[in-house]
């Protein structure tokens, strides 16, 4: 069965389909087939064979022949977590759609839904041109859900998330192209094959750069992500944060790690050091914040630092180790950034959809304007201090296992840059717990907020299936672990060897 | 072999505008959509003809070899039947609204398509020439059809000007290439080029008019000043014509002139096609951002697409000309959809000409507003629509021929071009209607626009269908 196709069309043409149902049904539809996407997806963990690097559930289907492109599909080890998490929140994210969205609710779910089709095409597929497709297509849905239902200054903000990923892709596009037109091919793994002298290796790594750093976000290219996050609406952020930035973690560990892995080397000091300024600087400006989801925004730029530093640190770890016996140490660092990535997809989206839950009822997301919402939505309140928690990473909850994992790999290559990276267990814990104390605790502070009504079923629910995979994959992330174990360590092998 | 047959597509068109025109004047007013629908009778059956008349592979010549039909015509002039078609369909109700002469309009626009496949089908260069001016004289009167309204006068008076020194350039060029290899025949042009090598001085002098001439009827910069007047002054459903079917023919043109007659001087027209390409990717990106009419915009849009067609055309390679070849056809069905929306907003009479007049159309008409969000993201270049594919094809022909930085330098000002094109998005999506009345439409341009949409998706997921055929032209 191609069970991928099968996601991805499911997903796209059960968008038009709830287009067309109309504003009344439109809701039921995009639940039952976000959650059909679900299980299909679940299928590939269930078929999944853990001890083997190699693309599986494989489909291959000449596409446009003249240009050498195919519409082929597959996942390993680290596209298959993020396709079951991509829909995942998906559903959460119909979910919490569910009587909040007044204006136009079939729009806005089928994007979504379309949306989520491209997002699975982007992880599963192994064609860089047909990658490249699906990583564009994204835009135009997160254009318009912004556009249409964000906040007040949703126009600058959505044309500018707009513009700034549009021109990191185009020149990862000249790129696919240069090494398409010199391996005669686009499979990815062609470019994995390729060799590639010093100077195109680092023009290359360059040009990935430019599309993956901007999406992650790395500072100093972050700055669409504040904005987009404060005006987005509230499944709008989670998703933005929850999957689309693991679309350029996803990008570096397909792309320039393998395919460049000695321009990587080389450069991977810039990496780091951009990865440690996001870690420690935009921690201290996340403390600064006054705006919840401008907050938790910052608090997830600060997070992705962790992801490149993971993926980067390796060549360090490396050169450390005289006979490569500590490889496995490198392998623990870039198995620590994926699960950062998945959990930190749980997390986020979470804590927007938190703030989500306050907006709706107060329709504001300044923290001054809360303050013991404790004592009227005491339910509510458990939900965003476990959430808290785990953005803090607490052990117990995945948010701990993912950096835990980073900083002791980290240690391997270097202690100021491992003791840097540490510090964000006192940031992260400072900025979110502070923001929690201040809209959370403390006396009643004015009537909107004596007003305030706990949360309902479906807001339970929605809660409820993500701090159960919070606490799941804190306090057992081996299946997770095991999946991906076999391709992080191909591709250790892959960095390893010089393609010059 | 002389087969006068191989003609039928233009002899048929002949008549039909000679009957249409004198039918014309016997039909009383009210029963004007006469005209209209011979006239789309008349693009059918030339269309039927075409493809009856067109050979399995190869090419075949007629009139002792200043007529041809090879591979390319026969896709060049069925796309340009096509794209004449929703032409006419979209700028029905105008010319009923604006009161231009019905009769006029149709025959100067059937006049004009016989100009493009004469064009598309010459194998000399007068052949070429003859088909220009066909179409040139005709576009000249069309913009110039609202008589009583100044700007379109002037419109068409800046367009004749300098479409005649343009013209006169060309010929100046065409005598020089005679003058150095004694045949006006593409074939034999080519032969005695790559016989006595292409040193010749007197060719190339004459190439660099020939190349004027061609840039100039293309709309790329620097002789691009003409078409944001045009675009702005001439009746929408003119610019409409403009910007569609022609830019297919003018790829023809510089097809023929420039490969089939003079590709062993490659090297010395790549660098001239270089810098109208580069001046056309940086001229019409940057000055579109500045418009505030819609018409403007798309003119300068449309310079900025020329130069992708020249990045196609300028790779040399057989790859190169069948992506430029792919972006003529896309960009024009593209542009067909963008007039036809703005068209169809147009009701009683009242222009729609300010890019605030789209304010709110995605509440008033949700359907039209998405048809012009895909074009719009069509001509930004952002998959899955044909757009992206286009740009692809050109961007990966230049990449193949070591021009990589200017390949970078397109893409960075197709960048700068997502704004413009955003900016109408979020015009029609983002902001509140200023009038609340729907967009009233007949139902045959509803589905016109609607299957104009599609096309832009449905070939955005199966790109192959139009590239295939664009690669056979070039025998890839």
């Amino acid at each position: 069965m191609p069970i991928l196709s099968l996601i991805i069309w499911l997903t796209i043409l059960g968008g038009l389909l709830t287009l067309f149902v109309g504003d009344q049904r439109c809701r039921m539809t995009a639940l039952v087939i976000s959650i059909i996407a679900f299980v299909l997806s679940l299928g590939l963990y269930m078929g999944f064979d853990n001890s083997t690097a190699a693309m599986q559930f494989v489909e291959n289907v000449a596409w446009l022949p003249s240009f050498g492109i195919n519409y082929s599909l597959g996942v390993d080890g680290i596209s298959a977590p993020l396709i079951i998490l991509t829909t995942f929140i998906n559903v959460i994210v119909v979910i919490s759609a569910w009587e909040v969205i007044k204006d136009r609710p079939a729009m806005y779910l089928a994007s979504f839904l379309i949306m989520t089709g491209f997002m699975v095409g982007v992880f599963a597929a192994t064609d860089a041109i047909l990658f490249y497709i699906f990583f564009e297509a994204t835009l135009i849905p997160m254009f318009l859900i912004i556009g249409i239902w964000g906040g007040p200054r949703r126009v600058y903000a959505t044309i500018k998330f707009f513009l700034y990923t549009f021109l990191g892709s185009v020149f990862m596009l000249i790129a696919l192209i240069y090494m398409g037109s010199q391996a005669d091919s686009f499979a990815i793994q062609a470019l994995h094959d390729m060799a590639l002298s010093s100077k195109a290796q680092t023009l290359i790594f360059f040009a990935f750069f430019a599309a993956f750093a901007v999406k992650i976000p790395m500072w100093p290219v972050h700055t669409w992500l504040p904005d987009a996050h404060v005006e987005a609406p509230t499944a709008g952020s989670a998703v933005l944060a929850a999957i689309m930035l693991k679309m350029g973690g996803y990008g570096f560990m397909r792309f320039s790690l393998p395919v460049v892995p000695d321009a990587s080397q080389q450069l991977a000091w810039l990496v780091i050091l951009f990865s440690l300024i996001a870690v420690v600087y935009i921690g201290f400006v996340a403390l600064a914040q006054a705006d919840m989801k401008k907050l938790i925004a910052y608090s997830s730029i600060s997070h992705m630092g962790f992801v490149t530093l993971g993926m980067f640190v390796i060549f360090g770890i490396i050169a450390n180790s005289a006979d490569g016996v500590q490889s496995g140490h490198a392998v623990m660092a870039l198995e620590g950034a994926m699960v950062q990535m998945i959990s930190h997809g749980f997390i986020s989206a979470a804590m927007f959809l938190c703030v989500g839950v306050l907006y709706d009822r107060v329709h504001s997301r300044e923290i001054a304007d809360y303050g013991g919402v404790v004592n009227t939505m005491p339910l509510f309140a458990a939900f965003i201090v476990f959430f808290a928690m785990a953005n803090a990473g607490l052990p117990g909850t995945s948010g701990f296992v993912g950096e835990f994992m980073v900083i002791l790999a980290t240690f391997k290559a270097n202690f100021w840059f491992a003791f840097l990276a540490a510090s964000t267990l006192i940031l992260g814990a400072a900025y979110t717990l502070w923001m929690v104390k201040r809209v959370i605790f403390g006396d009643i502070a004015n009537d909107n907020v004596a007003a305030l009504t706990d949360i309902n079923k479906r807001e339970k629910i929605m809660l409820g299936l993500l701090a159960a995979m919070v606490l799941f994959f804190g306090l057992w992330p081996q299946p997770m672990v095991d999946m991906m174990h076999a391709t992080i360590e191909n591709l250790v092998v892959q960095v390893t060897t010089s393609k010059l | 072999m002389d087969n006068l047959g191989l003609a039928a597509p233009e002899m048929f068109l002949l008549c039909a505008i000679c009957l249409i025109l004198v039918g014309d004047l016997f039909v009383t007013d009210d029963r004007k959509p006469l005209t209209y629908g011979l006239s789309q009778v008349a693009l059918i059956v030339t269309l039927i003809l075409t493809w009856w008349v067109s050979p399995e592979d190869g090419a075949v010549t007629a009139f002792s070899g200043s007529f041809i039909m090879d591979q390319m015509s026969v896709v060049c002039k069925s796309w340009i039947l096509i794209v004449s078609i929703g032409v006419f369909l979209y700028s029905r109700d105008f010319v009923n609204s604006h009161r231009i002469t019905n009769g006029e309009y149709y025959t100067l626009a059937l006049s004009g398509v016989l100009g493009m496949m004469i064009m598309v089908s010459s194998s000399t260069m007068l052949t070429l020439y003859l088909g220009l001016e066909l179409l040139s004289l005709s576009l000249y009167a069309m913009v110039a059809l609202k008589r009583k309204d100044e700007k379109s006068s002037e419109a068409a008076m800046k367009y004749f000007v300098l479409g005649a020194l343009a013209s006169g350039a060309l010929l100046y060029g065409i005598s020089m290439i005679y003058g150095a290899t004694g045949s006006l025949h593409f074939d034999a042009i080519a032969a005695s080029l790559s016989d006595g090598g292409h040193g010749s001085t007197t060719a190339v002098f004459g190439l660099a008019f020939l190349v004027v001439g061609i840039a100039f009827k293309f709309g790329a910069a620097p002789f691009h000043m003409w078409v944001p007047d045009v675009y702005e002054g001439a009746p929408t459903s003119v610019a409409l014509y403009i910007s569609a079917a022609p830019k297919i023919a003018a790829f023809a043109l510089a097809i023929r002139f420039l490969i089939d007659g003079l590709e062993t001087a490659h090297t010395s027209w790549q660098g001239m096609l270089i810098l109208l390409s580069l001046l056309s990717i940086v001229i019409g990106n940057l000055l579109a951002l500045a418009q505030v009419s819609i018409k403007r915009m798309l003119a300068y849009s449309t310079i900025s697409h020329v130069g992708f067609i020249f990045l196609g055309i300028l790779a040399g390679s057989q790859q190169g000309y069948s992506a430029a070849m792919f972006y003529a056809i896309t960009y024009s069905f593209t542009s067909l959809g963008a007039f036809g929306v703005i068209l169809a907003m147009d009701r009683m009479g009242v222009e729609v000409t300010l890019l605030t007049d789209l304010r709110g159309l995605f509440r008033r008409s949700p359907v039209y507003a998405v048809v012009m969000m895909l074009l719009l993201v069509s001509m930004t270049g952002v998959p899955p629509t044909v757009g992206f594919y286009a740009k692809l094809a050109v961007l990966s022909a230049a990449v193949k021929a070591d021009l990589v930085w200017l390949a970078v330098i397109a893409v960075i000002f197709s960048v700068v071009g997502a704004f413009y094109y955003l900016r109408v998005i979020k015009y029609m999506f983002f902001d509140e209607p200023v009038e609340s009345q729907p967009v009233l439409a007949p139902m045959d341009v509803q589905l016109g626009l609607t299957i104009n949409g599609a096309a832009i998706v449905f070939f955005g997921i199966f790109p192959g269908l139009i590239m295939a055929a664009c690669a056979a032209a070039f025998g890839l």
